[in-house]
């Protein structure tokens, strides 16, 4: 019942909204729905804390405890990512840059692009989560070329021909899996692709088979994820989309595909015994750190370095999840987490920032501290808590994880030093520039709306100071299942 | 009835086709050639599909040919066309990057892929067990006709084509994925088709052709 309110809500929003979606009141009904998506989380969530995990709809669902987390974190950021759309989208009609009819398609993809990532999250099925994957690359596509200006639109064809390869990869992947699976389990129905039947025998799969199938669905799904070298379409997806489509898929959608990649890790650990599975994310993981890091310092438009700052932390959680381990897998989830909040609220702030600039360009963007006071301080304390300056939940995560990386690998430390320093360098230079200094910018039409950037940060605060002890269980609980 | 070892020639024939066919797209240079180029390919697809089920028995495979027939062989090419005669670019070509070199890197991709692939063959006790390196060539001469072309068209032609190759896969190494599955890919594969439909009209909006040598502003930095 919950998990039908979940998935039915988003998908029927977006119906509605292409219907209904030239009235002036849509944005209100976006919040509405997302609001309604992120009650019916709650409420799953409280279901499976208080009876464990389900498994409905003749086994075609599961929802444990690791993806019941990453469903209440995209149904919340669904929700404030709604509410930061409703003024910045009026804004931006205001300006002329957008009209109702790319307003209703907005609003409609938001909400299907919502239902592909929570059914993605909750489907047990494989083959479903590659349809869903590919579902959402479809919606995002048609976000990211919402604005119609040549460079977003080759920035959403870069963006779907790359995603569209690297899923085919992954359907690759997910055939061999299938292969291997069906000769344990009979292809007698469909069962042979259930994730939870997979993991009960995943002994006895065929390690040849799998260790191929996980090159390829790594690659595949790491295509999403934006692991370097694949990580091309991500900047340019950022960089000239809508901002509240930069933040969901900041947000969201790297986290999502991070989720598919470790089910499949899971897995394959279990059949290989080896540790391959492991060392090719930590090796992807660290290329991505790396390789973001030393970029950062070439970008000159703000949403295209924070862009590059989600490569750099999605390969931070990669490289977390490849090590292994309760600590590593722990601090892996916390990570996904604050980043996902405080990138988000990140986005938020930027979107803001550039419609009163009226520009991307970083140079341009000055004294935010003087002509909105919210805003530049939203900007300067979510750059201080993605830099993981200490209060912050980010700090606590990565700590753990260069803690555990010095215990287990330590050839790997003096690596993420480097990666986390040059980063640092770079935003905090930048960002400085923009809060402070000299400015005659004029204020906006529509007021922005920073409840929930301050909520956010406030949560990623707390994470960093308390972590709640039924959380941490929770947390545990599910680094525990990923092994 | 067909015996098992008459069967197994007919879908290795399939397959041999289908290697053809995807050098035969490698080096067309005419847009509506590769179209029918393309529906030829689903054809042998359906076909090789059909034999799998006749000789296993195995009735959801019917469904999956079905699918494939409506899909890939009729809706899609039928889409193309139309699209390619209202965008007026039937009379187009396009200059190849030096055919021989791409010709050769496509041999070596079919070695690569039957490398790849040999320790899995010798797995696999289905009828169709040698073509698993075929499916896995056919992915990659498509992925690489993506790679070499420079027209909208040609490269979504080859994105499909890919599919083509892995549902290839689907029926040679697995007999079919289940069916719940199949029927989601191919409807992404239908909405992928009709969404890049209504982006060809937008690049050629925006750049006045559908040579993507124009879209260069976004340059990694």
């Amino acid at each position: 019942m919950e998990l039908l309110l979940l998935l039915g809500l988003p998908l029927l929003g977006s119906l509605l909204l292409a219907l209904i979606g030239r009235r002036a009141w849509t944005p209100e009904a976006n919040v509405l729905m997302s609001a309604g998506t992120f009650a019916a989380g709650v409420w799953l969530t409280a279901h499976v804390i208080a009876h464990g995990p389900m498994l409905v709809w003749h086994e075609q669902f599961f929802i444990d405890p690791f993806n019941v987390f990453l469903v209440i974190l995209t149904a919340f950021i669904g929700l404030t990512t709604s509410l930061f759309s409703r003024p910045y989208l009026r804004t931006e009609e205001h300006h002329g840059r957008l009209n109702r009819r790319q307003l209703r398609l907005y609003h409609s993809m938001f909400q299907l692009f919502m239902f592909t990532m929570l059914l993605a999250l909750t489907t047990n099925n494989m083959g479903i989560l590659w349809v869903a994957m590919e579902a959402a690359t479809l919606t995002t596509v048609l976000l990211v070329s919402l604005y119609r200006t040549p460079a977003s639109i080759e920035a959403a064809w870069k963006y779907f021909i790359l995603c569209g390869v690297g899923l085919a990869q992954a359907l690759f992947g997910t055939i061999l899996l299938y292969f291997a699976a069906e000769k344990v389990l009979g292809n007698a129905g469909s069962t042979a692709l259930l994730w939870t039947h997979l993991n009960e025998v995943k002994g006895r799969l065929e390690p040849t088979v799998l260790s191929l199938a996980f090159v390829f669905m790594l690659v595949g799904y790491g295509t999403k994820v934006g692991l370097a070298p694949l990580h091309n379409w991500l900047p340019d997806a950022h960089a000239e989309g809508p901002t509240p489509v930069s933040a969901v898929l900041s947000g969201l959608l790297l986290n999502v595909a991070l989720y598919a990649v470790v089910r499949c890790k899971v897995l394959v650990q279990g059949s290989v015994r080896s540790d391959l599975a492991g060392n090719l994310m930590m090796g992807f993981g660290l290329l991505s750190l790396v390789l973001a890091a030393f970029l950062l310092w070439r970008q000159k438009d703000i949403k295209r370095l924070f862009a590059y700052s989600s490569i750099e932390h999605m390969g931070l959680a990669t490289f977390a999840f490849g090590m292994g381990g309760p600590v590593a897998n722990f601090a892996a989830l916390l990570h996904m987490t604050v980043h996902s909040l405080t990138k988000s609220s990140l986005f938020f702030t930027v979107g803001h920032a550039t419609q009163q600039a009226g520009t991307q360009v970083m140079d341009k963007i000055r004294g935010l501290i003087t002509i909105n006071p919210t805003v530049g301080w939203g900007l300067m304390l979510g750059t201080l808590a993605i830099l993981g300056m200490p209060p912050f939940g980010v700090f606590t995560s990565e700590f753990l994880i260069l803690i555990t990386a010095m215990r287990d690998h330590p050839w790997a430390t003096p690596i993420l030093l480097l990666g986390l320093g040059v980063a640092f360098g770079a935003i905090f230079s930048r960002v400085q520039a923009m809060v402070f200094g000299e400015t005659r910018l004029p204020r906006l039409p529509h007021p922005p709306v920073l409840v929930p950037v301050f909520a956010q940060l406030a949560l990623v605060l707390a994470l960093g100071l308390y972590i709640p002890p039924h959380l941490a269980a929770w947390y545990r609980e599910a680094a525990r299942l990923i092994g | 009835m067909t015996t098992p070892a008459f069967s197994s020639q007919l879908i290795n024939l399939c397959a041999a086709l289908l290697l053809l066919l995807s050098f035969a797209m490698l080096s067309q240079r005419r847009v509506l050639t590769l179209v029918d180029l393309f529906a030829m390919q689903g054809g042998t697809l359906f076909i090789s599909i059909i034999v799998v089920a006749w000789s296993t028995g195995q009735p959801h495979l019917y469904y999956s040919a079905a699918l494939t027939l409506i899909l890939k062989v009729i809706l899609l090419p039928l889409i193309l066309h139309r699209l390619i005669r209202r965008l007026g670019a039937q009379w187009e070509s396009e200059t190849l990057l030096n055919t021989p070199t791409t010709m050769l890197v496509g041999l070596l991709l079919v070695i690569f892929a039957f490398t790849l692939a040999q320790p899995i063959s010798q797995l696999a006790n289905t009828v169709t067990r040698g073509t698993l390196g075929i499916a896995l060539a056919v992915v990659m001469l498509s992925f690489l006709m993506m790679i070499t072309r420079r027209k909208a068209v040609t490269q979504v032609i080859g994105f499909l084509a890919m599919e083509n190759g892995l549902f290839f896969a689907a029926t040679s190494a697995t007999y079919g994925m289940p069916m719940v599955v199949e029927l989601g890919v191919a409807l992404d594969v239908l909405v992928s088709m009709v969404i890049l439909g209504i982006f060809f009209f937008h690049i050629r909006e925006q750049f006045d052709s559908l040579d993507l040598h124009n879209m260069e502003s976004l340059k990694e930095d």
